[in-house]
């Protein structure tokens, strides 16, 4: 005879508690952490490029590059000054997990460092689903890919504390209605703070680079 | 987009709750997804066939409930659909809150 058992129980819950006992191996360390994700082109390496140089005498940064392939990012990421860059490759997942993440946290020694940058994989979807056990998501948005993007990706947009808006030196050459993707974040994800700036010129990365100070 | 790693944790969620039943066969999965919450979509029950072979899983049908996406304007509480645009059709408001379409579990198991 069949019988209904009710359950209730959310999906990823099992990505969920591992991405709790990485929380609890980064806080035991005393480290901060952040999971930088946004759309492919966006700027997640050129950010971490940038950041690097500006933090690197006040703290000890490991970065954890994830790609489905290639070492270029954390190439990238050691040149810029990183003390310690893990590439990890998803083998063609489209985003990390917090199995990989706790993978990757086996190669460092926490105690360390003072920040943990995870770049994720390049991808508005599939990143925001599975929590890492970081402290803060950060998705950086970036003006060329338009306006529409919160309506479009609303998942991503609705779980992250902090938005940086790249690319802002490109704003006179291009039709972005701020106002429509302002109204768009403020309705998914009241209040989370943003930082307009531009990886190119420098504008702008000051408040975000003492956010990072402030938090870590 | 990521089908695979979330039809495994449909099965693993499956599996336990019916070892703790002594259940002999899963006939049917209930799944709540919120319209907000997933890329997964039908392809889920290609993967299951797979992946829940020589399990007592075997067999079994997906079910989704979808939960269209809904919010509620912080001016005057009209409860809307949202399109293209987060604007309260009512009274034009932009301060909303999303009330439904973030789900993504499993409610239920059929079990023999």
């Amino acid at each position: 005879m069949t019988e209904r058992i009710p359950i209730v129980e959310n999906i990823l819950s099992a990505n969920d508690r591992l991405a709790e006992e990485n929380r609890a191996r980064i806080n035991a360390a005393g480290v901060f952490s952040i999971n930088l994700m946004a759309s492919p082109g966006a700027g997640k390496t050129s950010l971490i490029e940038q950041t690097l140089p500006l933090l690197k005498d006040k703290m000890r940064i490991a970065v954890v590059d994830g790609d489905i392939a290639t070492s270029l990012d954390a190439d990238r990421a050691a040149a810029a000054g990183a003390q310690a860059s893990i590439q990890v490759n998803t083998g063609g997942e489209c985003h990390l997990d917090a199995v990989m993440l706790h993978g990757a946290l086996n190669q460092l020694d926490l105690t360390q460092f003072d920040l943990l940058m995870v770049e994720n994989v390049g991808n508005l979807v599939c990143p925001a689903e599975f929590r890492l056990g970081t402290h803060k998501s950060v998705l950086i948005a970036s003006v060329p890919e338009g306006a529409d993007k919160p309506y479009k990706y609303p998942g991503m947009y609705r779980g992250v504390n902090a938005l940086i808006i790249n690319k802002i030196d490109l704003l006179p050459y291009i039709d972005f209605d701020m106002d429509f993707f302002r109204r768009g974040v403020e309705a998914l994800n009241p209040g989370v703070i943003t930082f307009p700036l531009s990886c190119r010129t420098g504008e702008g990365m000051n408040a975000w680079i003492n956010w990072l100070i402030e938090n870590t | 987009m990521h089908e695979l790693p979330v039809t495994q944790s449909i099965l693993q969620i499956a599996l336990k709750h019916a070892n703790e039943a002594n259940a002999k066969r899963i006939e049917n999965i209930h799944i709540v997804m919120g319209e907000l919450s997933s890329s997964v979509d039908d392809s889920v029950q290609f993967y299951w066939d797979i992946i829940a072979k020589d399990t007592i899983a075997e067999g079994a049908t997906l079910h989704f409930r979808r939960v269209p996406a809904e919010m509620q304007c912080q001016s005057c509480s009209e409860k809307f659909h949202p399109d293209d645009e987060y604007l309260c059709p009512k009274c034009g408001g932009a301060q909303v809150k999303i009330t439904a379409g973030e789900e993504f579990y499993v409610e239920a198991i059929d079990v023999d």
